[in-house]
């Protein structure tokens, strides 16, 4: 066992190292491409230049703004969309999985919207929230149900209909079947389906931003752009994409708790 | 009138090509309190429906089915099951999984404690009180599946091919162990299973299924014998070294080749409707 062990530790080591090989050589690469001179530097930003542009927006505003300040926004922006999103498109999924007649009433909107690109809201965020917090809620929450939705309306069809008759013979109530069987049958699916809808409503939202926000991370790029302060642009975009890795690494921990114990089931 | 009776009960699935499969032919059969009774048969002669009827998870097309002289209208306090595959809950721990049926009828968890606890010991499951069902070994998964019924103190004792899925020397010790529970406190049983051995080993009758529609070919008494010989009170090994051992599992295989045979006879096409 023990052997097995350390010889799994030193691949998944070696495997690491191959990682950090690549992320260096990509950098090194940008590196040597920006430095060589072919392409002008308003084109490619150095690495460097993008570093400097990041530690510079932290202190000095841009687009009316620090970078903090801007982050701060868009994750507020986020939160309140995502989490709508969630607890809406939660419930919504477990009742169109356990009763057939909601499931029908639901799935032709259903099976419609989710088709609609979030950013294909953006007029009407527009239209009936203006530059208000309304309008990025609606194109992120419009980015997220449908995975919400999907991911737990599958765990909820995926119960084990063996130990739905075994606990029904020991004499379980509907709801006692909903609270010890099913929702837990479901909870690895939920869970899932909420790291995949933070995903895309993280994406959804800097989408708005470049629209309809007057501030925000997705918005200091639209003025970057403006002012073709690339560094500045590429500096929000690396944010954007950290952030979104720290976000999705946050719900993994909270799968993780989760479904520990009885990851064998 | 109480234990278990089934008069002239049928079952009849819809196939979902159109049409009726047959899956009972009238069965009628009275088991009174406390007896052991082991069906065995073929795949697909309804073995496992006729338990799923006592158990209330599934109901007769025609016919009467009465436990404790009460029609089953579904799952009662007076029935339990155990599941070849368990069954278990695996979110929860055996602790849990073995007070689950207590939690179910609306008993206090200080309550619930201190017999799980007696069970824990009886089943000998004490250093695994707080595993998940996944850390344990197929025997002790179905320890505590036994243990989850044995604790709801039901009159009637449904098992499913119950040490199917265990190995040889396990399946063995379990039937021991069952032989010991049920000499403690008899109840009434209901036992599937595949193996001739096991039904000869444990059972007071033997009821021997024919398929294809299903239908009762023979009931073997064993009581008798296992009273006379006191079979309870020796191990296993030495039953079945025993002439009337041996002499009743060879009836029961003749029985069950002539059900094989006159089943390839009729040329009847297989369906997996239960097994």
């Amino acid at each position: 066992m023990s052997d097995g062990a350390s010889e799994t530790g030193r691949r998944s080591v070696g495997l690491t190292a191959l990682s950090v090989l690549s992320v260096s050589g990509f950098l090194g690469i940008w590196f040597a491409v920006a430095q060589s001179g072919l392409l002008p530097k308003m084109v490619l930003p150095s690495p460097w230049d993008v570093v400097t542009a990041f530690q510079h927006s932290l202190y000095t505003p841009f687009a009316g703004a620090t970078m903090s300040q801007h982050l701060v926004a868009s994750l507020g922006r986020f939160l309140s969309g995502f989490l709508l999103a969630v607890a809406l498109g939660v419930p919504t999924g477990l009742l169109m999985g356990w009763f057939a007649p909601f499931r029908y009433a639901i799935a032709p909107f259903f099976e419609t919207f989710r088709f609609i690109a979030p950013l294909a809201w953006v007029p009407f965020a527009a239209l009936w929230f203006g530059t208000g917090i309304g309008g990025p809620i609606l194109i992120v929450f419009s980015g997220s149900f449908a995975a919400a939705v999907i991911n737990t309306f599958q765990g909820a069809r995926m119960t084990d209909p063996r130990l739905i008759e075994a606990c029904r013979t020991l004499g379980a109530s509907p709801w006692r079947l909903i609270i010890d069987v099913l929702l837990p049958s479901a909870t690895p699916s939920i869970i899932a389906g909420v790291r995949i809808a933070a995903a895309l409503g993280w994406q959804s939202l800097i989408g708005a931003e470049l629209i309809v926000a007057s501030s925000g991370v997705g918005y200091l790029i639209v003025q970057g752009q403006g002012s073709v302060e690339t560094p500045i642009v590429m500096a929000g975009m690396a944010t954007i994409g950290v952030v979104g890795l720290l976000i999705d690494w946050a719900l993994r921990l909270v799968e993780l708790s989760v479904t520990r114990n009885w990851r064998g089931a | 009138m109480s234990g278990i009776i089934f008069s002239e009960v049928t079952r009849t699935f819809k196939r979902d090509k159109g049409g009726d499969y047959v899956a009972l032919q009238p069965i009628s059969l009275q088991i009174p309190d406390g007896e052991f009774v082991a069906i065995v048969g073929p795949s697909g002669c309804g073995k496992t429906t006729l338990l799923r009827m006592v158990a209330g998870l599934d109901s007769p097309s025609s016919g009467a089915l009465t436990v404790g002289g009460r029609e089953v209208s579904g799952p009662g306090p007076d029935r339990a099951v155990v599941f070849q595959q368990f069954a278990l809950l695996p979110w929860k721990t055996v602790r849990e999984n073995i007070g689950f049926g207590l939690k179910c009828r609306g008993m206090r968890a200080a309550a619930i404690r201190p017999l799980v606890d007696h069970y824990l010991t009886m089943m000998q499951l004490e250093a695994h009180a707080d595993a998940y069902p996944h850390q344990l070994s197929g025997g002790m998964q179905q320890r505590v599946a036994i243990a989850r019924s044995f604790i709801l103190e039901p009159s009637v004792l449904l098992m499913d091919e119950p040490f199917g899925a265990l190995d040889a020397q396990t399946r063995i010790e379990m039937q021991e162990e069952l032989v010991k529970l049920t000499k403690a406190k008899p109840r009434t049983v209901l036992f599937i299973t595949h193996s001739v051995e096991e039904a000869t080993y444990l059972a007071d009758r033997v009821v021997v299924m024919a398929g294809r529609p299903g239908s009762i070919l023979e009931i073997v008494d064993v009581a008798s014998l296992r009273r006379s010989e006191s079979w309870n009170d020796r191990a296993v090994e030495e039953v079945m070294e025993l002439e009337s051992f041996t002499r009743i599992r060879t009836r029961l295989w003749r029985l069950l080749r002539t059900v094989d045979r006159s089943a390839d006879g009729r040329k009847t096409p297989q369906l997996s409707i239960a097994s």
